[in-house]
């Protein structure tokens, strides 16, 4: 878990990075060409194929974990402990990991699918991904408003991952030494606001027309 | 502080065996002094018990001052109860208000089977020990206390480990029923000093293979532990025992 996790958090800084170049508000151009370097280049697309492997592992990791975990008490209390000692998000990461994949599958039908597809096997070709951005959240019909909705939920609970999953998984690599602890728990908790904030704002900004 | 007495209300899990199905039944205590210990209120209840020829209420307890480790109720969905840092045999009743319904569970964990009432078979742990809890000695003469130097710091948190007292706590509260905290107290305290280094890699290859047998779910680091811990042990030891594990499986002779 803890090495397909700090994979993923490397991946969310490389794909937070570029959607954040939506924010030059230049009509899409610094983006697009961020965009056509990944799309069009053969190394991203060869590293795609590792970040699904990433991706599925964890997944399946995640799920194995919390079935070995759940059965290992059969006989559960009649009253539970509860939340003393323990953050609700650090005992619901299960959870949170499904609300996360269940809006990747959107948002993986919304952006990736349609451009692959345009694309094929050949690199180039792919379809303007601002103007999809735009025309995915600018709309204020019922299916862009829950679009909209499911993305920003789906944000919120990638930041609730992160905030337990980041430190986390520096535990779980060993990192005991108490100053990089607090510094990795602080990192952990700042990066999981960052990101999932700049993530929750793309489809916020389009919508209401702050970008151009 | 104040002495009042008290008139209580017990919701204790009985259960005749590990073969039956245990259920939930109620009793009643009255007069119970503050300056009790939770375990002499049970000492109460099970007189009256034997007296109207009912069976007594099977719990452990040895020590009674809070370092054996053997005492291990639920209370209140809390293992040894509402005080921190703290055993059940340690929790007086002043933690109780007159009227007040208690509710008394065993350890619940597939690798803690309930033996009967609120007795659980902790074995697992000894069993975790024998693994590779222990160090070599020479033969002969003993050797003088002073003769290894040993870095503060590292004496410090050697000893903070080594006050585990191997009560199950950290396995009742965790969500994953993990033996993590228990585990990585005993591998920490002699990882840290120099008398722990012979049997470095194997003890706790070895310790955590048997972990993995007794049926334990795994650690995700929620600290539900380490809050509930009647000695205090840190959560970080988790991240040194990962630490020592991931380098013996990558260095260990075999």
């Amino acid at each position: 878990m803890s090495f397909t996790g700090v994979f993923l958090i490397l991946f969310l800084i490389v794909h937070v990075g570029i959607n954040a170049c939506i924010f030059a508000n230049d009509g899409g151009q610094m983006f697009n060409t961020a965009a056509h370097f990944m799309g069009a280049n053969i190394v991203p697309r060869i590293l795609e194929v590792g970040l699904f492997a990433g991706f599925i592992l964890h997944i399946i990791q995640g799920y194995m974990l919390t079935v070995k975990n759940k059965s290992a008490r059969k006989v559960s209390y009649a009253i539970d402990y509860g939340n003393k000692g323990s953050k609700w998000y650090s005992r619901s990461m299960a959870l949170l990991g499904t609300l996360v994949l269940l809006f990747l599958i959107l948002h993986l039908s919304n952006f990736w699918i349609p451009n692959r597809s345009s694309q094929g096997f050949s690199l180039g070709g792919e379809i303007d991904l601002y103007e999809k951005m735009k025309e995915t959240f600018s709309g204020h019909d019922i299916i862009t408003i829950l679009t909209i909705l499911v993305y920003v939920l789906g944000c919120a609970a990638l930041g609730y991952h992160l905030a337990h999953g980041f430190q986390s998984a520096f535990k779980t690599l060993g990192v005991h030494n108490k100053r990089y602890q607090v510094m990795l728990t602080n990192i952990g908790y700042g990066f999981a606001v960052i990101v999932s904030l700049a993530f929750a704002m793309m489809p916020i900004s389009f919508h209401f027309g702050l970008l151009n | 502080m104040e002495h009042y007495n008290m008139n209580l209300n017990l919701k204790v899990w009985r259960q005749k065996n590990s073969k039956t199905n245990g259920e939930f039944k109620m009793y009643r205590v009255e007069n119970i002094s503050s300056e009790m210990s939770f375990l002499e209120m049970f000492d109460v209840l099970n007189e009256q018990l034997i007296a109207a020829g009912d069976e007594p209420i099977a719990f452990d307890h040895d020590c009674r001052e809070g370092i054996c480790g053997m005492c291990s109720m639920y209370i209140n969905g809390k293992p040894h109860g509402p005080w921190q840092a703290n055993t059940t045999c340690q929790l007086h009743m002043r933690a109780f208000k007159d009227g007040d319904t208690i509710v008394v569970e065993p350890w619940r964990a597939n690798a803690f089977p309930v033996i009967k009432d609120l007795v659980v078979d902790r074995s697992a742990f000894d069993r975790i020990i024998q693994a590779g809890g222990y160090v070599s000695v020479n033969t002969g003469n003993a050797v003088d206390g002073n003769a290894i130097p040993i870095n503060k710091d590292n004496a410090d948190a050697a000893f903070a480990a080594a006050m585990c007292i191997g009560c199950g706590a950290c396995v009742a509260a965790c969500k994953n029923s993990s033996a993590m905290l228990f585990l990585s107290a005993k591998v920490s305290h002699l990882a840290l000093l120099p008398q722990g280094e012979p049997e470095r890699h194997s003890r706790v290859l070895n310790m955590v293979a048997q972990m993995d047998k007794e049926g334990f779910g795994a650690c995700t680091n929620t600290g539900a532990c380490e809050a509930t811990c009647p000695k205090e042990i840190s959560i970080s030891n988790i991240a040194r025992l990962n630490q020592e594990y991931l380098s013996a499986s990558l260095v260990a002779e075999k």
